[in-house]
């Protein structure tokens, strides 16, 4: 490796890093200046945040033009990441807001280096058992390390690139996009319609409201059983009733067509007793005297729901799509494992199915674990793209 | 009024409300009964399985069948079942009432005290809201493996004992109430621990009783981390143990399989059913906000 690179990065990312902070910054001489010289540092540390650790590695010759783009992409990463970061800070403190404002605590107790006694077992722990295994996921995603063998290569980015145009990885891709759109549309609109009902003060109410939404307490596994006897291609109790009806039998668990549906029917009955009990709960919030006073101002059932109950609901209808997003990506795995095993012909195979296949599987845990960063980026993405699309619409309180 | 009139009223009352043989919104009553039914189905459907032979699951009988007795030998003692309720019940009720302790110390630190560092202490909290467990399962795996805790409870309870949710939650529900409870507490002579255990908990009833539905349920039905970290039989969960029931494509059979599915389900169901007020009440689904 040329040893002209790492002073070559530094500079285009410090220049990058000044250019565009002054640029966000321009309204002022005084807040420019000032704007320019920290970008330049954080542009500086931007770009070395993962050539550092990663010792520029992907500039060497014999890395491929692949891990040299992909090198590129981590740099420009790293300084929009550093220059995300100093605009938050510079424009709290131009603004003359307090960063980490001490709020006054009422009734605050002595002696508050207590605080710290009673905070440590949570942070130890998480220290230990999130934040080191995070930045460890990091580490062991450059390496070559199979199980079991304590031996370890270190392999540059080449457990990111060779995801490149990988077939059973893109595969992965769709079935998991699959899954969890089907999953989040199914399940929500089911559990919004029966919830419409169940929020009336009808006689009962209760009892009805506990037989609604019990299959929360149903583990993935025992979904995954369950159905694997309901759509048993010998003895399943579906096809039983569907070919006297029909004529005709669904290969539910031999067909790659037919086999993602019976993780995502197995998946929606789980999880409808989740979305039932929040949705009742958010039509109880609704006041009353909006609808009322919409049905007064003439408007028809279908419209109250949707100019009135729907927006009302959004908060609700958010912050259960992202949790349905969560389980449809991770959570379904047990009922993969027990139901298909990510088969036939990998059309159940998940991006999470996918990382325990390669990890332990193949025993592959670099790139376990690098597949493990990428669902990770795609999963806060697709949160991030959540709040920026959504929560403009988003209405919240009453 | 006079008492004809008001006589008059409640006659006039009585006899309509006797007589209503169709209840009022009994199209709504239909429609709930048949979604209560749609979603019972394939637990009934279980149930039934479970005390039934192989041919009769093939003949697709209707009637329960007369294996209970057979099926549960099977699960019971060939397969062990008991056993790995016991850890899963073990290991359950650990990790609950360890993140409910550490949850309350951790709400009770955030709230009640004045400290450096609290609100960086608090992000980092909270950020590993957005680090879920299965992404981290393969240096969470190493790590635990290279601490001499691999196929242990240990394993399976103290990654697990930290809870940010928890914290979270205690924190939102403490800032709600007033400081007067604390300012008594504390001319009282209370420590900060007396007044936790003595105003706080009591107060916090519907909170911690959510907390606990969620962190049970959670825990009961983790799966991939105990196939990962639990070789053999004898400490692994329940989960996992039904991998035992499924067996191979010809040795199949039903009748154990859905046994064991249904005792499995039972726990969290009545951790569910009995805290079911909690859980609504603890996560502000009513109107108090």
């Amino acid at each position: 490796m040329d040893p002209i690179i790492p002073i070559l990065v530094v500079a285009l990312s410090a220049l990058a890093g000044a250019g565009l902070l002054a640029l966000i910054f321009r309204q002022s001489a005084r807040t420019m200046t000032v704007a320019a010289l920290t970008g330049a540092m954080a542009g500086a540390a931007g770009g070395l945040l993962f050539m550092l650790p990663l010792n520029f590695c992907t500039f060497e010759a014999e890395r491929s033009s692949l891990d040299f783009s992909f090198g590129i992409v981590l740099i420009v990463l790293g300084v929009l990441i550093a220059v995300l970061l100093v605009r938050w800070l510079l424009s709290a403190l131009f603004s003359g807001r307090q960063l980490f404002s001490s709020e006054h605590t009422p009734g605050a107790f002595k002696h508050g280096w207590l605080a710290y006694f009673f905070l440590a077992p949570t942070i130890v722990i998480l220290l230990l058992f999130l934040y080191y295994p995070a930045i460890d996921t990091f580490g062991l995603s450059t390496q070559l390390v199979k199980l079991g063998i304590p031996r370890t290569a270190f392999v540059c980015v080449s457990n990111f690139t060779s995801l490149v145009g990988d077939p059973k990885y893109l595969q992965a891709v769709g079935v998991t996009i699959l899954m969890s759109v089907a999953i989040v549309v199914f399940s929500l609109g089911i559990a919004l319609t029966i919830a419409m009902v169940a929020y009336l003060p009808v006689k009962g109410a209760r009892i009805y409201r506990t037989f609604l939404i019990w299959p929360y307490a149903i583990s993935p596994v025992v979904a995954g059983i369950i159905f694997l006897l309901i759509f048993n291609p010998l003895a399943g109790i579906f096809n039983h009733f569907y070919q006297a009806v029909f004529g005709v039998a669904i290969p539910w668990l031999n067909n790659p067509a037919y086999a993602p549906w019976a993780v995502i029917i197995a998946s929606v009955w789980k999880s409808l007793g989740f979305n039932i009990l929040f949705y009742i709960a958010g039509l109880q919030n609704v006041p009353g005297d909006l609808v009322e006073a919409a049905a007064i101002d003439g408007a028809n059932a279908w419209k109250r729901f949707w100019s009135v109950v729907f927006p009302m609901l959004s908060p609700i209808t958010f912050f259960l799509i992202i949790t349905n997003t969560t389980y449809a990506v991770f959570e379904t795995f047990g009922t993969i494992d027990t139901l298909t095993s990510g088969g036939p012909l990998g059309s159940t195979t998940t991006l999470m199915y996918r990382i325990y296949d390669v990890g332990f599987t193949n025993r592959d845990l670099g790139k376990a674990a690098a597949q493990s960063i990428v669902l990770f980026i795609l999963v806060i993405g697709f949160t991030l793209l959540q709040f920026r699309t959504t929560a403009k619409r988003v209405t919240y309180g009453a | 009024m006079t008492t004809i009139e008001s006589a008059t009223a409640i006659t006039a009352d009585l006899p309509r409300e006797k007589t209503r043989i169709i209840p009022k919104r009994w199209w709504a009553h239909l429609f709930l009964l048949a979604a209560c039914f749609i979603i019972g189905l394939p637990l009934f459907y279980a149930m039934l399985v479970a005390t039934q032979t192989n041919s009769q699951v093939f003949n697709y009988q209707f009637t329960p069948g007369d294996s209970l007795a057979y099926n549960w030998n099977i699960v019971m003692n060939q397969n062990k079942l008991g056993n790995y309720m016991v850890n899963s019940v073990f290991v359950a009720v650990m990790v609950t009432i360890g993140k409910t302790v550490l949850s309350l110390l951790a709400g009770l630190a955030f709230i009640y005290f004045r400290f450096p560092g609290k609100w960086i202490l608090f992000f980092f909290v909270l950020l590993t809201l957005m680090m879920p467990t299965e992404i981290l399962v393969i240096a969470l795996f190493r790590f635990v493996n290279a601490l001499g805790m691999g196929n242990t409870y240990q394993a399976l309870i103290i990654p697990f004992i930290a809870s940010a949710t928890g914290a979270f939650l205690f924190r939102q529900h403490f800032a709600n109430i007033p400081a007067e409870f604390s300012e008594a507490a504390q001319l009282d002579g209370a420590t900060p621990l007396q007044f936790l255990y003595k105003v706080l908990v009591p107060m916090s009833w519907n909170t911690i009783g959510a907390l606990a539905v969620i962190q049970f349920v959670y825990v009961w039905n983790m799966y991939l981390w105990p196939v990962l970290i639990m070789q053999g039989p004898e400490k692994q969960v329940v989960q996992v143990g039904l991998r035992t029931l499924i067996g191979g494509d010809i040795a199949v059979s039903y009748g154990p399989m859905m046994l064991g599915a249904v005792i499995a389900t039972i726990p969290p169901l009545i951790v569910f059913i009995a805290l079911q007020k909690q859980f609504m009440s603890g996560f502000a689904l009513t109107r108090d906000k």
